[in-house]
């Protein structure tokens, strides 16, 4: 079966969604994801969602999950790359990710993550919703 | 463009049996959301809307069909859905209707989710016939 690579930087993992993605690849995304989170000790988990034409409810629910797991293991989850045409239909579908940080790109997502490392526990954490890094929206 | 070739796409009926068939099923939308030339955000509204239907159709239905169809209604052009199977049907349409209602694990934001990104909306469904579910984006 097909995987989704996730790639280990410093202390965070990147995952880099590039593929359409079916209902089984989701789930062991999220699988794999907390398995690589308990073995590296990672602080921070980036997923940059650029690739995907659409979300539905399916794979927002995945990524609030994988966002809520990897928070309880330690990390914290940044979602960045969503299309405008994506944050416009998710919104309306009623789907507004809240448990899940998101940023504009890769670039800021990297430095959300950054900030965190260096705050050593992320007060941030606390409030996800909250901040300069849920730009993610625009369109 | 090429313009007058409606009658010739025509109709393509697919058969939703596995959570792959959801993946053709958003990649045969999309082709034809490009075709009738709807714009980047209609076409996002109408592949996602066509997701969750399908989803819809493979978890509570037991598997179906969904028929996609290009219309045209003189200069306007769009797609049609019809989704089908006979599972048990629906009890309380208005109630599966409302945001939050689910009985699959899901987020129960498929059918009121699918009514807000569609520009036609149809249900009909009644215990032990099945469901059949309409919707329609016009550009």
């Amino acid at each position: 079966m097909d995987r989704i690579p996730i790639l280990k930087l410093g202390d965070a993992l990147l995952v880099t969604i590039q593929v359409d993605m079916h209902d089984r690849l989701a789930a062991a995304l999220e699988e794999d994801l907390t398995e690589r989170i308990a073995a590296t000790g990672a602080k921070g988990v980036l997923i940059d969602i650029s690739s995907l034409g659409i979300v539905d409810s399916f794979i927002g629910r995945m990524l609030d999950t994988v966002a809520a797991v990897s928070r309880m293991l330690g990390a914290d989850t940044v979602v960045v790359g969503m299309r405008p045409a994506v944050a416009i239909t998710l919104v309306e579908l009623g789907l507004e990710l809240k448990g899940v940080r998101t940023a504009l790109n890769v670039e800021r997502g990297m430095a959300l993550i950054g900030r965190w490392l260096e705050d050593g526990d992320g007060d941030e954490r606390d409030g996800p919703a909250a901040g300069d890094a849920n730009d993610g929206d625009g369109g | 463009m090429a313009t007058g070739d409606d009658a010739a796409r025509g109709t393509a009926v697919l058969a939703i049996g596995s959570s792959d068939d959801v993946v053709r099923v958003r990649q045969e939308v999309r082709s034809r959301a490009v075709a009738a030339g709807l714009g980047i955000v209609d076409q996002t509204k109408i592949v996602t809307a066509a997701s969750e239907l399908a989803r819809n159709t493979l978890i509570h239905g037991g598997g179906g069909t969904v028929r996609v169809e290009s219309v045209s209604q003189g200069v306007r052009r769009g797609v049609r859905l019809t989704f089908e199977d006979h599972g048990p049907g629906i009890p309380d349409i208005n109630q599966a209707l409302k945001d939050g209602f689910t009985t699959g694990g899901g987020l129960g934001l498929g059918l009121g989710g699918s009514k807000r990104l569609s520009n036609e909306f149809e249900i009909d469904s009644a215990p032990g016939r099945g469901t059949r579910v309409t919707i329609a984006r016009w550009k």
